[in-house]
């Protein structure tokens, strides 16, 4: 082999000629980077325009302008006005009466029976309310905004095409004509659906609502906030700044690692047979929910901790060390709340995963039909991804907008709590 | 422990079978180390380290070292990197109990109380020797806590207004009060290097101790801030003694009284600051004074 020679010339003639090369290959790097997170966006858009696509409608309820005759001898046949049988009175029959009088062709028991499944059962639950309220209102009439029944919700916002024939079509011809007839008067209208957020499930579709898997969801986070910070941070500053390193707290650091690939349906048969089977607590019951959720969040939250621990400087603790600080002053004054930004960050990850969690708590029994908004962590209650579940799982077509909708919710609360998480970094990001 | 090896400056050649490099430091006798060169005492000691080995697992860090530091005299260390200057030094105020695996021999008595005593507390030890460290390490709090900090947590104060006081004097003493007594309440880390250097200084006198270890606290400063800080350090050893690791030669010409020179561990010569830098006795020191290696 000849001599090497390395000359200035030398060097830039082959520089030059690998040069296209190398800017060829991170070109190609870059789309291809490029292409990836094109993709990705893709699907989420994809995502998102079907979720919402399917889901804004849940947000309009259809309604129908009655005109009610609270006749006294329907209501109150006695003139009492006790609240008992205020409450108990046949206001379906009331509403039936409005819609005979309203459609006074209707004759037939069959077509009647029909009629009256223009209108929600809840319409007669306004009415009683109204009543119990206002018991003045017995013995004179008014025209009251009625929810409609969910098929002729699908039918006024367009679900059910009122172009195919009768017979592939849920509502009758005879139906349609009805709520055409309504139409031109203009007694349907599309209102803003509270009921939808503000009620709990039901089996009627256009009656059913998130409020319920919301304050379920709510009492679950509590708990489990409650539970996994302190328990999380606590092991987290005891794993980094007091434990010697030995062989246990190796075992200990492995464990926590482990446990966080764990798949949380296992977190759920723990707690179905800890919490429920031998504690006794309550099934479907956000404080179990919230204990589960813990176990299923601490490994989370503690990896995320003992990192922002890791990273804060050595040189913080030497200071304070220096001055003849104890140990556990130098934690408590000093690293932690450096670390307490971190620790927070992932704590806030940890609950965001926890809130769209639903194997572990079907496990638990939060999978049960709840009409009740829960008034406390012990009531029984299910949470918004089990709701989710339990409609996506449901026949009737009015439970599709529901689903895409209460998942719209989710995505609300799950990015809330990203962008919270990602301004605490932002703001509170330290360079030394 | 008056072992002085020859002094054979001049005599030596290089020897046999060290090929392309002309020197080579520890290749023949009269580099040997075989004890201490030079008095290891103080004339009034306040800190007394006897027979010290460091060990971090299984390496031994610092052989054999005894050292005196006194009353009210800066000391110099000196060496090149990685003889273990740090780690003696942070032999004194027990800082390397931090250090997982890091071990140490040998008595070190605080006037008459041995530190590394099991009844010994870190805690009223570190209040008594306090350190400032190479790269200024103020607290991500106020100029004003930063300085509080100590006396706070040792409860020095009584009330608020002796607390502002220590808070004046340790910066009056640091020689930063001008420079910050407007704004005490803005952050300690928004100061410069060499301010923030001396607002270390001043945390550390805040809570008065006796000894002040200093490890290499001009090294990540300009040549003004360092001047101001070797000022400071003259004005302090009135007060405090002072031990102080630097790697600048010229620097712990300025400041000490006396000088250390170590070598891989052990200590190779102590004396006094004139005479180490003027008539070294151990050839490793004047091979390190001279330039020819560090
Ligand atoms: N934390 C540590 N763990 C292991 N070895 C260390 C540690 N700190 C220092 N050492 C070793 O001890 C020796 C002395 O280091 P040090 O005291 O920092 O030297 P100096 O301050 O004189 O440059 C070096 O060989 C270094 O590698
Ligand atoms: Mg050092």
């Amino acid at each position: 082999m000849s001599k090497m020679h390395l000359d200035p010339q030398r060097t830039i003639e082959r520089v030059n000629a690998t040069l296209g090369r190398r800017y060829r290959k991170e070109q190609r790097f870059r789309r291809f980077g490029l292409g990836a997170v094109a993709l990705g966006l893709l699907f989420v858009a994809l995502m998102f325009l079907n979720i919402i696509g399917t889901g804004y409608s849940a947000f309009q309820q259809t309604r129908v302008l009655l005109d009610i005759n609270y006749s006294e001898e329907m209501i109150d046949p006695e003139g009492t006005r006790d609240p008992a049988i205020l409450s108990s009175a046949n206001y379906a029959g009331v509403i039936k009466q409005a819609l005979r009088d309203r459609f006074p062709g209707v004759t037939s028991r069959g077509d009647k029976r029909e009629l009256y499944t223009l209108v929600s059962s809840g319409a007669a639950l306004i009415l009683r309310q109204q009543v119990m309220e206002n018991p003045g209102l017995i013995g004179t009439r008014a025209s009251v905004w009625v929810p409609a029944d969910d098929d002729i919700d699908m039918l006024v916002k367009g679900h059910i095409d009122r172009a195919v024939p009768e017979s592939e079509r849920r509502v009758k011809d005879q139906m349609v004509a009805w709520v055409e007839s309504l139409e031109v008067e203009g007694r349907v209208a599309k209102v803003f659906n509270t009921t939808f957020l503000t009620s709990g499930d039901s089996r009627e579709p256009e009656l059913a609502g998130i409020g319920g898997a919301v304050m379920g969801s709510l009492y679950t986070l509590i708990v489990t906030l409650l539970l996994s910070f302190p328990i999380g941070v606590a092991t987290a500053v005891y794993l980094e700044e007091f434990a010697p390193r030995n062989r246990w707290t190796d075992l200990v650091e492995v464990n926590i690692n482990n446990l966080a690939a764990v798949p949380s349906i296992v977190f759920g048969l723990l707690g179905l047979a800890v919490f429920i089977n031998f504690f006794g607590l309550p099934r479907s019951a956000p404080l179990v929910g919230g204990m589960v959720l813990t176990l299923m969040t601490l490994p989370t939250i503690i990896i995320a901790s003992r990192a922002a621990l890791k990273a804060v400087p050595p040189s913080i603790r030497e200071a304070a060390l220096g001055v003849g600080a104890s140990r556990m002053q130098t934690v408590f004054h000093h690293v932690l709340p450096l670390a307490m930004p971190g620790m927070l960050t992932g704590t806030i990850i940890g609950m965001a995963q926890a809130l769209g969690e639903s194997a572990p708590l079907l496990m638990i029994g939060m999978v049960a039909f709840i009409v009740d908004i829960p008034g406390g962590a012990l009531d029984p209650s299910t949470v918004l991804p089990v709701q989710i579940f339990l409609w996506a799982d449901s026949p009737e077509r009015g439970f599709v907008e529901k689903t895409s909708a209460a998942i719209m919710v989710l995505l609300g609360f799950l990015i809330l709590m990203n962008v919270l998480a990602v301004i605490l970094r932002k703001r509170f990001e330290r360079r030394w | 422990m008056l072992n002085v090896t020859p002094n054979s400056v001049g005599s030596v050649a290089p020897p046999a079978g060290v090929v392309g490099v002309g020197f080579s430091p520890t290749a023949d006798d009269s580099r040997v180390i075989s004890g201490t060169v030079g008095d290891i005492k103080a004339a009034d000691p306040r800190m007394t380290a006897r027979n010290v080995d460091v060990y971090y697992g299984d390496k031994q860090a610092i052989k054999d070292v005894s050292l005196d530091i006194g009353k009210n005299e800066v000391i110099a260390m000196i060496g090149p990197s990685g003889c273990g200057k740090s780690t003696f030094l942070r032999c004194l105020n027990r800082m390397n109990d931090t250090i997982d695996g890091c071990r140490v021999e040998g008595r070190i008595m605080l006037d008459d109380q041995d530190i590394y005593d099991r009844k010994m507390d870190v805690v009223p030890l570190r209040a008594q020797v306090g350190m400032v460290f190479q790269k200024p390490n103020p607290f991500p709090k106020s100029i004003y806590d930063n300085v509080a900090y100590g006396p706070r947590i040792h409860g020095l104060t009584d009330n608020k207004q002796e607390l502002d006081e220590i808070v004046e004097q340790s910066l009056i003493k640091a020689g930063l009060w001008d420079e910050v007594k407007d704004r005490l309440d803005s952050s300690g880390t928004g100061l410069s290097g060499g301010q923030q250097q001396r607002l270390c200084i001043a945390r550390t006198i805040a809570v008065a101790p006796e000894v002040i270890l200093m490890d290499e606290p001009c090294s990540a400063l300009d040549p003004i801030a360092t001047a101001r800080v070797e000022e400071l350090i003259d004005e302090l050893r009135e007060q405090y003694t002072i031990a102080i690791v630097t790697h600048s030669m010229q620097q712990a010409a300025r400041v000490s009284q006396r000088t250390a020179y170590f070598h891989l561990g052990e200590l190779v010569e102590v004396g006094k600051t004139d005479d180490i830098f003027t008539n070294p006795s151990h050839r490793l020191t004047e091979d390190y004074i001279t330039g020819r290696f560090g």
